[in-house]
């Protein structure tokens, strides 16, 4: 195809390639990606684990599979890995607010959590005894109240 | 300008005399509006996850999501929303495939990949329709007072959430009965799926309008499918946000 009065933009013009081999085949990892995340997700509910370090692993393996899908969505989906480095970088670098912006926030809102825990005894008292008596069913078989 | 002449100035692309992006202007411009649509997305989920944490009881997302349309009260944890997400991912691929055609000038292949993605994007808002309707009219047994056993049916609403922890010893009309969980779940449930529909909507509306376009022959007499690339970038993004909303609301 020519690429006359396309854009005047453009000084180095991207040659579209002939084969939709690698649309199918980030398709398919994408695919893949989610069934996993899913499976762990599953697994999530099927063990019904208590809080603690085997849930956030879990979970932390599950957010990274997601940032792996969104790296394939916009690199070759998006085309943005195809872009020159200038373009690319004005797109991602702007995002790296969101490492600070995500600590930061979540860090709050743990925070919060404790500072309630701590200095309103009838907070405390509604919403976790709740969730021990619901982790150990037979162990407080008295405990409607 | 000679293909010679670009390759000697390839790596002065701030020396002026052209842009040093390599994009066509309004393009660029759609990279910059998903760039702030990302933080408008971003910020609505931090803000979810700051309250989430906040939180000492949330309710799981496998108790919550766990029907499918026509198969009654089965126990299918998060069946539904996976379709949703292949759905999403599907039309995603044809859109992708519009865009290659595009780039070989291919009026008939653009039209036919562009009604898929259509296709694609209606089923996905069919699902989240079916989904909230299941949600808002549900009736779930919730333990209003436990000083009285007050019991009332609750469907997930923004002012109600019947997903609390279960009440041990007690059934209502041999249904579990819970109590009520953090209020916030809805409003941050309807505020950011509403709000991904909406794209979601806005996106059809864009890709029907490309597709009469490009039905007609306007990108064919413009020489070039540039406008099909740009709301391809969209509709992309759109998957793309649907891939944190999954994570945030279903899988987490």
């Amino acid at each position: 195809m020519e690429h006359a009065n396309v854009a005047t933009e453009i000084t180095i013009h991207h040659e579209p390639s002939d084969s939709t081999k690698r649309i199918w085949k980030v398709f398919w990892i994408l695919l893949i990606i989610t069934m996993v995340e899913l499976g762990l997700g599953l697994s999530l509910y099927a063990l019904s684990l208590p809080e603690g370090l085997r849930m956030h692993l879990i979970k932390g393996t599950i957010i990274i599979l997601s940032l792996a899908k969104a790296y394939y969505i916009v690199s070759v989906f998006m085309h943005l890995g195809d872009e020159i480095r200038n373009m690319i970088m004005t797109i991602v670098v702007p995002l790296m607010l969101f490492i600070w912006f995500i600590l930061a926030f979540i860090y709050d809102g743990n925070s919060y959590k404790n500072l309630r825990n701590k200095y309103d005894p009838y907070y405390k008292e509604r919403t976790i005894e709740q969730k021990e008596k619901k982790a150990e069913t037979p162990a407080q078989p008295g405990g409607k109240d | 300008m000679t293909t010679t002449a670009v390759s000697q100035h390839q790596t002065k692309w701030w020396s002026g005399g052209k842009s040093p992006f390599n994009v066509e202007y309004g393009k660029l411009m759609m990279w910059y509006f998903l760039m702030s649509d990302s933080f408008t997305f971003g910020a609505f989920l931090i803000s979810y996850g700051t309250i989430r944490f906040s939180q000492n009881y949330w309710p799981s997302p496998s108790y919550v999501f766990n029907t499918f349309p026509g198969a009654g009260e089965a126990n299918l944890p998060l069946a539904f929303v996976s379709l949703m997400t292949f759905i999403l991912i599907m039309s995603s691929v044809t859109m992708v495939l519009a865009v290659h055609e595009g780039h070989h000038g291919n009026k008939s292949g653009v039209v036919k990949w562009m009604a898929w993605t259509i296709v694609g994007g209606l089923c996905f808002l069919s699902c989240q329709a079916w989904e909230w309707h299941h949600l808002i009219t549900g009736h779930h047994a919730v333990l209003v007072d436990p000083a009285t056993n007050k019991i009332e049916e609750w469907g997930q609403s923004m002012r109600h959430n019947p997903w609390g922890p279960a009440v041990e010893n007690m059934t209502y009309h041999g249904e579990k009965v819970t109590r009520p969980g953090p209020v916030a779940f809805g409003g941050y449930f309807f505020g950011i799926t509403g709000f991904h529909g909406f794209h979601v909507f806005s996106g059809v509306i864009i890709n029907v309008i490309m597709l009469i376009m490009a039905q007609t022959g306007v990108f064919e007499r413009r020489g070039h499918y540039l406008m099909i690339e740009k709301a391809g970038l969209y509709w992309h993004f759109v998957d793309l946000v649907w891939v944190f909303v999954f994570l945030c609301f279903y899988l987490i």
